[in-house]
């Protein structure tokens, strides 16, 4: 019952906010209501037990990612190319792209009505102590199993990083010689 | 019965301590921090041979209620050109992200609202950074160039230094090898030592990131008067800027409350190990006890009628809490000697006797940052950057090689002080290279060219 009453809370909070980031016209209105939409979608992540999920997906996105989003809003005025960016043809490219994902949840839906625990109410919430710690699994699979590709990300975040530090750099320089 | 009704009353009878827990932070954070800030007039005019507020109250101890009923009736003002939805919502942002980490937090080994949470301190950490958030969306709204400036001052300054003071914090949750906070309260328990005397120099980088982090000075740049009016609360007045304020403090209280955790041993009581020092169970009692007790006697010397009849309340409370704890250790006794009781109380006990140490270290962490604030002037926002990215950050670095070597001699044999001073020797060697190459860089850099650097705004 109260898991129920949680999951549609955070899934209709994720659905309404998810559609005011598209018809809001204010950028920064619309990272605000992305940010609902991703601290929604953590609850979720968080009513499953994925612990670790949850608070990655707060540090991260909302922490991190949004930020960087509201400053690039806020530091490029973006009221005025936004008129020119209406194309021809655009409710008739809306309608099909809702059409198609309409069809797709709706099929998968019905395909899926004869599983096991289908249906509006959720059943079988897996109890909080038969699960493992999940971000003890988490760190074991990848300073173990997945060490290289781990350190391969990593390594690439590193270079993009200085990458961009190099760059932001070599401009300021030529610009002071100029 | 109602089903319906059998449900929800199993639900309380489960949950009714984190839910007390949840209304006890909901309703008192915003009078502690209210407090926290009579504390800190206070302790300035002390330091400043001063008497602070003396007006309402007796010492003035009325002060925060009496500002926050100005503050609600205050006009409230929204600037006509700010967007206003934002506007509204970026004060309630700071507050919420503040006080909703407070529900990780573990105010003594009963006193949690999300006690079971696998990763409470990353929790705590993650939720009160969002915080900043509602500083440049407020920054952004107000539509004023100061506050815009305050607003990305006090971003970068916050992504700077919490770069310094998650590997700050990793030193110690290396130490602990856990994220869940009674874990790593457990932890400390168990190593026979706080980690603050296991990786000092984590400790102090915490110190110094908290005080960036919470933007205050020496550090406040992001409402530094002189430059920027109030940075970006220049626009905010009335309730909202209170909100601001409280989130603020409420900040203070959460980041105090980490550090608490991690460096200063969380609710333990001063060497909780040592068997014949049990009597300092009975402590916290006492001494609320003794506080009443100067209540009444300084009661007789309240020059007005109302601040003797207020001294006289105050001690009447401080009685009530220690009589509450007399009365929890008698019926403890009594369940011992076998005398049934119907409801179980016996976590309570160590449960409040825990929040007061926990809250006792708080205290004490936030006098630190208050004490800092009036003894350093305030730093100019290069040499700020400065000191985060080029001496900070690569101290916090080499300090968890540092602990993870000294886990590892520890491992093999060595004694663990041996390793610790060893290392923390290494690193504090380590600290003077990067003091003076960074010194020896900005001066060879300000004769080379003497354009002012362009990191200030």
């Amino acid at each position: 019952m109260l898991d129920s009453v949680l999951f549609y809370f955070f899934a209709g909070v994720a659905v309404i906010g998810a559609a005011l980031v598209v018809t809001s016209r204010n950028a920064i209105h619309s990272a605000v209501f992305l940010i609902t939409t991703l601290l929604a979608t953590a609850g979720i992540f968080l009513q499953l037990r994925a612990e670790f999920l949850f608070i990655a997906q707060i540090i991260l996105y909302v922490g991190g990612i949004m930020v960087l989003f509201i400053f690039v809003i806020m530091l490029v005025r973006l009221d005025v190319p936004l008129h020119h960016l209406r194309f021809r043809m655009k409710n008739l490219v809306v309608t099909v792209v809702i059409a198609v994902l309409g069809a797709e949840a709706g099929a998968i839906i019905y395909l899926a009505r004869k599983l096991p625990g289908q249906g509006l109410f959720i059943q079988n919430m897996a109890p909080p102590d038969k699960l493992a710690p999940n971000s003890e699994k988490l760190a074991e699979s990848l300073f173990s199993g997945y060490l290289l590709p781990f350190e391969i990300a990593s390594v690439l975040l590193l270079v993009a990083m200085v990458g961009a530090v190099v760059m932001a750099k070599n401009k300021k320089r030529t610009e002071e010689e100029s | 019965m109602n089903p319906t009704v059998l449900t929800i009353l199993h639900f309380l009878q489960t949950w009714w301590v984190e839910l007390t827990c949840g209304v006890v932070i909901v309703a008192v954070v915003p009078l502690v921090a209210g407090y926290v800030v009579l504390l800190e007039r206070k302790l300035m005019a002390d330091m400043q041979a001063r008497l602070g507020p003396m007006r309402v109250g007796p010492h003035g101890l009325l002060q925060p209620i009496a500002d926050a009923v100005k503050l609600l009736i205050k006009e409230d003002i929204i600037p006509a050109e700010s967007d206003k939805f934002i506007f509204w919502l970026a004060p309630v942002i700071s507050m919420v992200a503040a006080l909703t980490s407070m529900g990780a937090v573990a105010f003594g080994p009963a006193f949690q609202v999300a006690r079971d949470i696998n990763i409470g301190i990353l929790f705590v950490l993650g939720v009160s950074s969002l915080g900043f958030l509602g500083i440049i969306l407020g920054g952004w709204a107000s539509n004023s160039h100061y506050s815009i400036l305050g607003a990305l001052r006090s971003t970068a300054q916050l992504v700077s230094y919490e770069t310094a003071g998650g590997l700050a914090i990793i030193s110690a949750l290396l130490l602990s090898g856990t994220l869940k906070i009674s874990a790593i309260v457990q932890a400390q328990y168990d190593q026979h030592a706080w980690f603050i005397f296991l990786a000092p120099v984590a400790g102090f980088i915490y110190l110094v990131a908290s005080i960036a982090e919470t933007n205050r000075a020496p550090f406040d740049l992001p409402e530094a008067e002189s430059e920027l009016v109030a940075g970006y609360m220049t626009e905010y007045s009335g309730f909202r800027w209170a909100l601001y304020f409280l989130g603020e403090y409420a900040n203070m209280i959460v980041v105090g409350s980490i550090a608490t955790t991690l460096f200063l041993g969380g609710w333990l009581r001063p060497f909780p190990n040592v068997h014949w020092l049990n009597w300092l169970d009975f402590l916290p009692a006492v001494i609320i006890a003794l506080v009443g007790v100067y209540c009444i006697y300084r009661a007789g010397k309240q020059p007005v009628k109302v601040q003797t009849g207020f001294m006289w309340a105050v001690a009447l409370g401080c009685f009530a809490v220690a009589f509450v704890f007399a009365a929890l250790w008698l019926l403890h006794l009594f369940h011992r000697f076998g005398v049934l009781i119907p409801l179980n109380l016996d976590f309570i006990l160590p449960g409040l006797n825990g929040a007061f140490w926990f809250l006792l270290k708080v205290s004490g962490y936030i006098y630190v940052f208050m004490w800092l604030r009036f003894t350093l002037p305030r730093y100019r926002f290069d040499q700020l950057m400065h000191l985060g990215w080029y001496i900070l950050i690569p101290l916090a670095i080499i300090n968890v090689f540092a602990v993870g070597i000294s886990m590892l001699l520890e491992a093999n044999g060595v004694n663990r002080w041996i390793g610790m001073v060893l290392t923390t020797v290494l690193v504090l060697a380590a600290a003077v290279f990067l003091v003076r190459w960074h010194d020896q860089r900005t001066e060879s850099a300000s004769t080379a060219s003497l354009t002012p650097d362009s990191y200030a705004g």
